[in-house]
C-alpha cells in the first residue's frame, strides 16, 4: 500500500548503536505500565516513538535516562546500554547518567527565578562541571547558538526566562539540556504546547541537532514523526493499559510497508 | 448585609477606639514618646523605647531561629521524607500551633528557662562571652529565653506554610533539574526553594507578626524590666507584656492613655508587618498563574 | 565508561548532610511538642483530682482547692462569644461568597486580614475601652466580646471558602425549583457548606479557648462562683497564668493541672475540626 504521509528522511545504512534498551518494563506503584520494550538507537539518528495516548511511549522515554524512578513508588527493570554499559547496573549512578542523556519536556519549563543565561548554565554550574564565569558564558553562548536562540536573546541574557515566548522558552530548555554536553537528547512531545510556527522552528532545529547528537522524540503527531525521524517505533497499550512495542523500523518502511496490521490501522487513521 | 456592616464597624471602631483612648498621651508626649526611655508612673513620664526594643529583639531572635528550623523542616517533609514519616511529623507540627500560649509560657518558665540558665547560657557565656551579647549575669528569664520560646511558638507557622508552598512547586521544574544531572538536594536548593522564595518570605513575615504580638508567653519569661541592655541574658520588656502587667494597676488617666498608645503602636506595627506578608504571598501567587 | 562513573563524593555528601540536617530540624520541632506534651501530662496528672475539678480556689497559703469556677467561666465566656461570632461571621462570609466582587468586598477581605494579624492584647484593649471603662467594672461579657472579635476573621474566611466551594450547579438547581434566592441559600447552599463551616467554627473556638491576654483587663478573674456575665469572671487560662507567676508551689501544681485541662480541650477541638473537614470532603 501507499501511505498518505510523505517521509522525508531515508534511514542511514549501518551506523553504530549508541543506546540500546533491552526488555525494559516499568511500574507505577503496583501497576505495570510498559512490558519488555527493546529498541536500538543509532548514533546521529532521530527516532520517533509513536502511539495513542496511554501506550507508554513517554514512560519508556523516561526510563532511558532513569528519570522515571525519580517519582515516588515507581520502578523499572531491564537493561539500557549506553555505549555498551548498562545504566541500570549496580555501579551506575543515575545522576551521572542523566548528564550524558539530556531531556526536553512537553511543556517548556525554564526555571522561573533565573535569568535566561542562568537557565542555560544551571546544569554545568550546579552539577560542578565548572563555576568559572568566563567558561560558563562561553558554554551559554555555544548552547544558545546550537539551539538557534542566541540571536534573539543576545541583548537580554539577564532578563527573566519567563519573558520569552513559548517557542523561545522551549528552545531555551533545549539549550539548557545541550549545555551539559549530552550524547543523547530525549524529547517528550516537545512541540505539543507550541504554535505551528514555533513547532516548525523546533523541527528544523532537531534535524540540525542530529548532526552531533542522537535524538529520541515522543510524538503523537504522525506528520511530525514522518517529517523529522529516520526510525520510528509504534507502541500500543493492551486491554489492561500495559504498553508494549508493536513495530520498530526505519520511518520510511513503517509508513509505506508496515508489517503489523495494528500499525497500519494507526497510521491510516483507523485507530487512536 | 447588616452582619457585614457590623463586622466593618467592629474593625474600624477598634482602630478609632485605640486612637481615642491614647489621645491624652499622644498630645502630651507627641512623637517623642517613641524614642523616650522614661517609664515612671510616679512622675507621669512615659516613653515606649524600652518596650519597642524588647519586642523587636525578642521577635528578631524568634524569627531567625524559627525560619531556619521551620524552612529546613518543611524542605525535609516536602522533598525527602517518605509519607509514613512526613504525615505524622506534619501532624505533630500542626498540633504545636494549637498549643495555647499560656501553656507555652508555663513550660518556658518552669522548664526552658531553668535549662537555659543551667547549661546553655553558661556555655554561651563561656565560649562567646567576649561579645557583649553573651556577657553579663544570667537570670534564666530574659531576651534569649523569650526569643527561643517565641521561636518554638512560630515554627509551625513557618513550617506548615513553607511545606505547602514547596509542594505547590510544579513537578516539571524538579524533573528539568534532575534531567540535567543535578542531585535531589541540588534540585531542592537551587530550583524548588527559589521558585517558592517570595511565598516563603511571606510566611516568615507572617510568623514575625505573631511573635511581635504574642503576649502571655513573652510576659512569663522575659523578666519584665524596662531596660535596654546589650546582653541577651538580661531581662527586658515587650509592648504587649507591659500592657498585660500594668494595665489593671494603672491609676492616672495619663498612665492608662500611655499604655493604650503602646497598644496603638503594636496595632500599627502588626498591620504593617502582616500587610507586607500578604503582599509577598500575593505577588508569588500571581506569578504562578500560567501566562 | 559510564558504569564506573560515580557521582563526585563532595556532591553526594552534601546531599546526605542536607537530608540529615533538615530531617533533624523536623524531628526537633516535632520532638519539642512531644516533650512539652509529656511534661504537661506528667506534671498536670498529679494535680487533677475530684476536688480540683469541683472546688473553688482556696485563699493564698491554704493548700488544695480547685479551678471549677474557671472552667465554668471559660465555658460561659467562650459560649457567649461563639453565639455572637457565629451569625456575624457566617453571614459576612456568605455576603463575600455571593456578592464577593467589587471594592466593598475587597475592603471587607482586607479588614479580615488585618484583624487576623492583630495581637490579641490590642483587641482586649478595644473591649476594655468599649465595655469596661464606660461601666466602671470588669465583666465576663467584655471578655466574650474580645473573643468574638478574635473569632471573626477565621469564621469569615472559612465560611466564605466553604460557601464558595458549593458548586454553582447546586445553587442553580435550587433556583430552578422556583425557590427564592435566600431560600436556595438557606435550604441548599448552607447545608452543603456546613462541614467546612463547622471546621472553621471549631478552629475559632479552639483559638480563643487557649487565649489569655485579653482576659487580663476584661474578665479580670474571680475567686468565686460567678455565672453573671455582667460581673468579673474567673477563666481557666487566666487562672493558669496567675498561678504560674505566683510564688507558691501548690499554685504551680494547679497551674500544670489547668494546663493539662486546657491543652486537652484545645486538642480535642482541633481534632474535631479535622474530622469535620474529612467528613465534609467525603460527602462532596
Amino acid at each position: 500500500m501507499q501511505a498518505a504521509i510523505p517521509v522525508k528522511n531515508a534511514a542511514p545504512a549501518g551506523g553504530e548503536v549508541v543506546l540500546s534498551a533491552r526488555s525494559v518494563s516499568a511500574w507505577y506503584g503496583p501497576k505495570l505500565a510498559i512490558r519488555d520494550v527493546s529498541m536500538d538507537f543509532k548514533r546521529n539518528s532521530i527516532t520517533a516513538l509513536m502511539g495513542p495516548s496511554g501506550c507508554g511511549k513517554t514512560t519508556f522515554l523516561r526510563c532511558l535516562n532513569r528519570i522515571h524512578e525519580s517519582a515516588l513508588g515507581t520502578r523499572a527493570s531491564g537493561e539500557v546500554l549506553l555505549d555498551g554499559a548498562d545504566i541500570y547496573s549496580r555501579g551506575a549512578d543515575p545522576i551521572v547518567t542523566r548528564r550524558r542523556i539530556g531531556m526536553v519536556f512537553q511543556r517548556p519549563n525554564p526555571f522561573p527565578t533565573m535569568s535566561i543565561i542562568n537557565n542555560v548554565v544551571a546544569g554545568p554550574r550546579y552539577t560542578g562541571i565548572t563555576r568559572d564565569p568566563l567558561e560558563l558564558s562561553e558554554i551559554a553562548e555555544q548552547a544558545l547558538r546550537r539551539a538557534a536562540l542566541f540571536d534573539e536573546v543576545k541583548d537580554k541574557l539577564k532578563a527573566p526566562a519567563a519573558s520569552l515566548s513559548g517557542g523561545q522558552q522551549q528552545r531555551l530548555c533545549i539549550a539548557r539540556a545541550l549545555a551539559v554536553k549530552p550524547e543523547v537528547l530525549l524529547m517528550d512531545e516537545p512541540t505539543s504546547a507550541l504554535d505551528p510556527l514555533s513547532t516548525l522552528k523546533i523541527e528544523e532545529l532537531m534535524q540540525d541537532l542530529a548532526v552531533d547528537f542522537t535524538v529520541v522524540i515522543v510524538t503523537h503527531n504522525l506528520q511530525q514523526a514522518a517529517r523529522v525521524s529516520q526510525f520510528a517505533a509504534f507502541m500500543l497499550g493492551d486491554e489492561d493499559r500495559v504498553g508494549a512495542l508493536v513495530e520498530f523500523a526505519p520511518t520510511e518502511r513503517i509508513f509505506t510497508h508496515p508489517q503489523d496490521p495494528r500499525t497500519e490501522d494507526y497510521i491510516t487513521g483507523r485507530l487512536g | 448585609m447588616a452582619a457585614t456592616l457590623l463586622f466593618v464597624a467592629i474593625v474600624v471602631g477598634l482602630f478609632l477606639q485605640l486612637v481615642h483612648g491614647s489621645w491624652e498621651s499622644l498630645t502630651t508626649f507627641g512623637p517623642g514618646f517613641i524614642w523616650s526611655s522614661a517609664w515612671n508612673p510616679v512622675t507621669n513620664k512615659f516613653g515606649a523605647l524600652p518596650f519597642i526594643f524588647g519586642t523587636v529583639v525578642s521577635s528578631a531572635i524568634a524569627i531567625v531561629v524559627a525560619s531556619v528550623v521551620g524552612i529546613a523542616a518543611a524542605v525535609f517533609l516536602a522533598e525527602f521524607a517518605p509519607p509514613f514519616i512526613a504525615r505524622p511529623i506534619s501532624f505533630l507540627i500542626e498540633l504545636l500551633a494549637a498549643v495555647p500560649s499560656v501553656v507555652f509560657g508555663l513550660w518556658g518558665l518552669f522548664v526552658l528557662a531553668p535549662v537555659l540558665a543551667r547549661s546553655v547560657d553558661p556555655f554561651l557565656a563561656h565560649t562567646l562571652g567576649f561579645l557583649p551579647l553573651f556577657s553579663g549575669p544570667i537570670y534564666g528569664v530574659g531576651l534569649l529565653t523569650a526569643g527561643l520560646l517565641l521561636a518554638l511558638m512560630i515554627v509551625p507557622t513557618v513550617a506548615a506554610i513553607t511545606r505547602d508552598l514547596i509542594l505547590a512547586v510544579p513537578n516539571e521544574l524538579r524533573e528539568a533539574s534532575i534531567s540535567l544531572g543535578a542531585t535531589r538536594w541540588e534540585t531542592t536548593m537551587r530550583v524548588v526553594v527559589p521558585a517558592a522564595r517570595a511565598g516563603i518570605m511571606g510566611a516568615c513575615v507572617l510568623a514575625l507578626g505573631r511573635a511581635l504580638g504574642e503576649t502571655i508567653a513573652a510576659t512569663m519569661v522575659i523578666g519584665n524590666r524596662p531596660a535596654i541592655s546589650a546582653s541577651l541574658f538580661a531581662p527586658s520588656y515587650t509592648l504587649s507584656s507591659v500592657i498585660a502587667n500594668e494595665f489593671t494597676e494603672a491609676t492616672s488617666s495619663l498612665y492608662i492613655s500611655a499604655l493604650l498608645e503602646l497598644g496603638l503602636i503594636l496595632f500599627v506595627i502588626s498591620v504593617i508587618v502582616n500587610g507586607s506578608a500578604r503582599l509577598l504571598m500575593f505577588s508569588m501567587l500571581r506569578r504562578e498563574r500560567p501566562r | 565508561m559510564i558504569a564506573g562513573a560515580r557521582l563526585e563524593p563532595g556532591r553526594r555528601y552534601r546531599g546526605l548532610a542536607g537530608v540529615l540536617v533538615t530531617g533533624f530540624c523536623s524531628a526537633l520541632a516535632a520532638g519539642l511538642l512531644i516533650v512539652l506534651l509529656g511534661y504537661v501530662i506528667a506534671q498536670g496528672w498529679t494535680a487533677i483530682n475530684p476536688s480540683f475539678l469541683t472546688q473553688l480556689p482556696r485563699p493564698v497559703g491554704v493548700t488544695g482547692g480547685g479551678v471549677a469556677n474557671g472552667i465554668v467561666g471559660s465555658v460561659i465566656i467562650v459560649g457567649i462569644a461563639t453565639l455572637m461570632a457565629m451569625p456575624i461571621g457566617i453571614l459576612t462570609g456568605l455576603y463575600l461568597a455571593v456578592y464577593g466582587r467589587g471594592f466593598a468586598a475587597e475592603f471587607i477581605r482586607f479588614l479580615a486580614e488585618v484583624l487576623s494579624g492583630l495581637p490579641s492584647i490590642a483587641i482586649g484593649l478595644f473591649a476594655y475601652t468599649l465595655f469596661v471603662q464606660p461601666f466602671g467594672h470588669f465583666s465576663g461579657f467584655s471578655a466574650a466580646f474580645a473573643f468574638t472579635v478574635l473569632m471573626l476573621p477565621l469564621m469569615v474566611r472559612t465560611s466564605e471558602e466553604a460557601i464558595r466551594g458549593v458548586p454553582i450547579a447546586v445553587r442553580e438547581g435550587a433556583l430552578a425549583l422556583g425557590l427564592p434566592d435566600y431560600g436556595g441559600v438557606l435550604h441548599v447552599v448552607l447545608p452543603a457548606a456546613r462541614p467546612l463551616i463547622v471546621t472553621g467554627l471549631l478552629l475559632a473556638i479552639a483559638r480563643v479557648t487557649g487565649e489569655t491576654a485579653p482576659l487580663l483587663f476584661t474578665a479580670f478573674g474571680s475567686q468565686f462562683w460567678e455565672a453573671n456575665p455582667g460581673a468579673p469572671m474567673a477563666e481557666l487560662s487566666l487562672q493558669i497564668f496567675t498561678y504560674a507567676i505566683s510564688p507558691y508551689d501548690d499554685w504551680h501544681r494547679q497551674a500544670w493541672g489547668g494546663a493539662l485541662l486546657l491543652i486537652a480541650a484545645v486538642l480535642v477541638l482541633n481534632i474535631g475540626a479535622r474530622l469535620a473537614l474529612s467528613r465534609g470532603s467525603k460527602r462532596r
